[in-house]
């Protein structure tokens, strides 16, 4: 274990315990490490890039949109192929008492940042044993980068493969945080290139100071943060994983702030003069995806008539509990170009039992898909399923419900030939409507993520036309579009987005959900 | 005593060996592929996907997995977990002290509670003290643990403020731990309250993790004592004019120990269990939650070391308490 020599710190800690200035966060689970490029899951980046780390360019906090982060500004070149990015200048990397900088960040930073994920990313691609960069492969960054150039010590020059317009809000994820290279070359030559993975130094908010396993993440103030530094001095993430006794010790006062309440205990919670729950839809959505190359959901009637007798009401109310809204669009509200004059289906099963007939379909008999895991845009998907084929059997639909472990259900419920409707959902990753239209229903997805099978000319057209389009509100436009064909044609039935609620000390100012899932504590302060 | 010790150690060996397959088999028959599991809901490209099997060592024919397996055991290599990119021996070493230091605590507890309510309710036999007791012995042993130890948080953290809520130690302490005992550390640490912190928050966990140890062990002492109560040399010390004390105390508890000991020896695999939901409840930082932080993302490394590792300290346990019963009865040594 690493020698922790912070007395200062330590004193510092005890000194003001009491006072306003520690903030301390009742995290759900153990962040897998704090290079943010190896993994995925949200309490990771919580741990690193969120709170620990900048990028190139920032999402306004609490919202989808970008605004710059360390590049004050850019240029995106008429083909949409070159962007170029203006650096800040006096940026500092986090001094600690693992590394002092010498230097500020430049262009040798952000070159190394991006290139070492890619395969040709030499010695620094695999400073940790068995790494493997998920999201910047996910993101299709190595068929899209075509290089990053460094034009001058504040300038970097990306090079796109094709035009694609959701890449600024890419380069704001948690992926293309900002690392030091100098810190990545004196640890290779120490010998201990792993620590990497260990002991972060970025340039955000907060400076790593000690993670003991399981229990406790220690990060201080950076006072040299090229904003205005942050209000919290001591940032102290407690590892709860249980949510009653995460709710506990917020009760207590033993910490401030909690994620992922139990529905169960929202009501009590309101009720407490202590804490104030605050609440937003999540980035995601749940949905039902018809096989629409299989008969007779080919038929756009035959799948219109199915979701008017899916009481969508009933089954956010009854599985939700108060953590999730209903679904209209496959974007949600959150998400900007979300399309708020669609009219939903509405739960009708008259009309739908007619419409069914006049579609010529009787006697339909059909599978539903449920998750065997609890995922945010679907808390309980058996029963879901369960609430879906009684509403199905009202208009005279026999329904049985299948399950897989949950690998091998990805995995089938990708193929073409599949027999029957998928439960599934998805939450975004950079904010752009693009990574829920183009990936879930785009062509290229037929047979992997599009799990409805749907390729409509019309609708690919038009997130195509977005995917190149740099006029943001000539996208919007495209997008908004795109989601009036998709209510037409539908493809699934939406259920439902998730609500995230977020109980927290009534001393925290200042504090925002966080559209992503993030938990980000800049910007945050503390009363008496 | 030494050939006993001997004659003991040799089924160690095949013991150990069963252990490995078993670790090794377990986390490979459960179904769920890891690179999956990893990539959710966004999915890996095929040929991505065949890199991260050859990455991780999965691409290679199973008895080759076993043996490398074997191998790096040999040479003290547990593997590395594919989530940290950490070695499992040294996420083990710092996580393993918690575990220990907990169930030590409730060991200690159970058998100091357990054993005299066990005697007492054998001496009292029948009586409304020996019900009694016997019927909360059964309530504490049919307890859900996860209920339980909710329960007393609720009651001793939430709503009294008598306890913390969970953790090793308030969170305004902050030194090293050379020795990852708690207790232990915040006394070197010479902070002032440092140790009274890191008391207080055993309290709770203590008491949950050693609820259902305190029952198996206040009934098998009871039936253990009944027993030897009914033996000709107790009738006859008790015919000599020794004192009650003496008695059941020296005499007949003495031979009941055989039992009480083989039980608290196998509970030693039970604490190591109910240390699962105790530490995930009470957020502490041990094996328990690690492993079963493991087993669901199917990482395989960490499961089968952790299990190898947590099956050496149970044999080991085992066998100490092999050479006790020795020291107890004399007739086991020879035997």
């Amino acid at each position: 274990m690493r020698k922790l020599v912070a007395i200062s710190v330590a004193a510092m800690l005890m000194g003001s315990a009491a006072s306003a200035a520690n903030l301390v966060y009742c995290s759900e689970g153990s962040p897998e490490g704090f290079d943010p490029a190896l993994y995925t899951s949200g309490t990771t980046f919580d741990a690193s890039s969120r709170n620990v780390y900048d990028r190139l360019v920032h999402f306004v906090h609490g919202e989808t949109e970008i605004e710059p982060g360390l590049a004050e500004s850019w240029d995106v070149s008429e083909d949409g192929l070159e962007y170029t990015f203006k650096l800040r200048e006096g940026v500092k990397f986090h001094t600690t008492d693992y590394f002092t900088p010498t230097r500020d960040m430049n262009a040798d930073d952000v070159i190394f940042s991006l290139t070492r994920q890619g395969e040709d990313g030499g010695e620094y691609h695999n400073m940790t044993d068995g790494a493997s960069y998920e999201y910047f492969n996910s993101m299709s960054m190595p068929d899209l980068i075509e290089s990053v150039e460094k034009v001058d010590d504040l300038t970097v020059k990306i090079t796109l493969t094709r035009p694609e317009s959701p890449m600024l809000a890419n380069l704001a994820m948690s992926f293309a945080s900002i690392g030091s290279k100098e810190y990545a070359d004196n640890l290779i030559e120490a010998g201990t290139p792993e620590l990497f993975n260990q002991q972060p130094i970025g340039t955000g908010p907060f400076k790593f100071v000690a993670y003991q396993k399981d229990a406790v993440i220690r990060y201080a103030r950076n006072d040299e943060y090229w904003r205005e530094p942050a209000a919290i001095e001591n940032l102290v993430f407690a590892i709860t994983p249980d949510a009653s006794v995460r709710y506990q010790k917020l009760r207590a006062g033993e910490c401030h702030v909690m994620p992922y309440p139990n529905p169960a205990d929202l009501e009590a919670m309101k009720s407490d003069e202590n804490i104030n729950v605050v609440s937003q839809e999540g980035l995601n959505v749940g949905y039902l995806a018809y096989n629409t190359q299989m008969e007779p959901f080919d038929d756009p009637a035959v799948r219109k008539a199915l979701n008017m007798a899916i009481d969508k009401q009933a089954i956010v109310d009854g599985i939700f509990q108060g953590a999730g809204s209903v679904a209209k669009n496959p974007i949600p509200p959150t998400m900007w170009s979300y399309n708020d004059a669609i009219e939903d289906d509405p739960y009708d099963p008259e009309a739908a039992r007619a419409a069914l007939e006049e579609a010529g379909v009787t006697d339909l008999s059909m599978s539903i898909w449920a998750m065997p895991v609890q995922r945010p845009y679907n808390p309980n998907a058996r029963r879901m399923a369960e609430m879906i084929q009684a509403d199905l059997s009202e208009i005279g639909v026999d329904a049985d419900i299948v399950s897989y472990e949950w690998g091998e259900y990805l995995e089938r419920s990708k193929s073409e030939d599949r027999d029957g409707a998928v439960l599934l959902g998805w939450t975004g990753d950079n904010g752009d409507p693009d990574n829920f239209l183009a990936v879930l229903l785009g062509c290229d997805g037929v047979g992997n993520a599009n799990r409805a099978q749907w390729c409509n000319e019309d609708f690919e057209n038009l997130i195509q036309q977005a995917k190149v389009e740099s006029d943001q509100a000539e996208r919007t436009r495209l997008y908004e579009e795109a989601q009036v064909v998709f209510k037409e044609q539908a493809p699934w039935a939406t259920i439902a987005h998730s609500v995230v609620n977020e109980p927290i000390s009534t001393k925290v100012q200042g504090y925002k959900i966080d559209p992503f899932g993030g938990h980000v504590f800049y910007g945050v302060s503390l009363t008496e | 005593m030494l050939s006993f010790f001997i004659r003991r150690l040799g089924t160690f060996v095949p013991t150990f060996i069963g252990v490995t397959v078993v670790a090794f088999a377990f986390i490979r028959l459960l179904p769920g592929d890891p690179i999956l599991l990893l990539a959710g809901e966004r999915g890996v490209s095929a040929e991505r996907y065949e890199m991260l099997q050859e990455q991780l060592g999965f691409n290679q024919p199973i008895w080759k997995q076993y043996i490398d397996y074997v191998a790096g055991i040999f040479q003290g290599d547990l593997g590395t977990s594919f989530v940290t990119k950490r070695p499992v021996l040294d996420e083990f070493m710092a996580l393993f002290p918690a575990t220990v230091e907990l169930s030590l605590c409730a060991i200690i507890l159970a058998t100091i509670i357990g054993i005299p309510a066990g005697v007492i309710a054998a001496v009292n036999r029948g009586k409304f003290f020996d019900q009694a007791l016997m019927s909360t012995a059964l309530v504490g042993y049919s307890m859900p643990i996860f209920w339980w130890a909710l329960l007393l948080i609720i009651v001793f953290s939430g709503n009294l403020g008598w306890t913390p809520v969970s953790g090793r130690i308030g969170l305004m302490y902050f030194f090293d731990t050379p020795t990852g005992f708690m207790l232990i550390d915040s006394l070197l640490s010479g902070q002032p309250g440092a140790f009274r912190s890191a008391a207080a928050h055993l309290i709770l966990p203590t008491v949950a993790l050693a609820t259902i140890p305190l029952a198996v062990i206040a009934r098998q002492t009871r039936s253990a004592m009944l027993e030897v109560l009914g033996e000709d040399y107790v009738r006859t010390a008790r015919a000599k004019g020794m004192s009650p004390l003496r008695v059941n105390g020296i005499h007949a508890l003495r031979n009941a120990m055989i039992p009480v000991i083989t039980v608290i020896g196998l509970s030693v695999g039970t604490l190591l269990a109910g240390a699962i939901l105790t530490e995930t409840i009470f957020s502490w930082p041990g094996i328990g939650k690690w492993m079963v932080d493991s087993i669901f993302r199917r990482d395989y490394q960490v499961v089968q070391g952790g299990l190898l590792l947590i099956a050496l300290v149970v044999m080991i346990v085992n066998l100490i308490v092999d050479l006790l019963y020795g020291l107890f009865n004399p007739k086991i040594r020879k035997g």
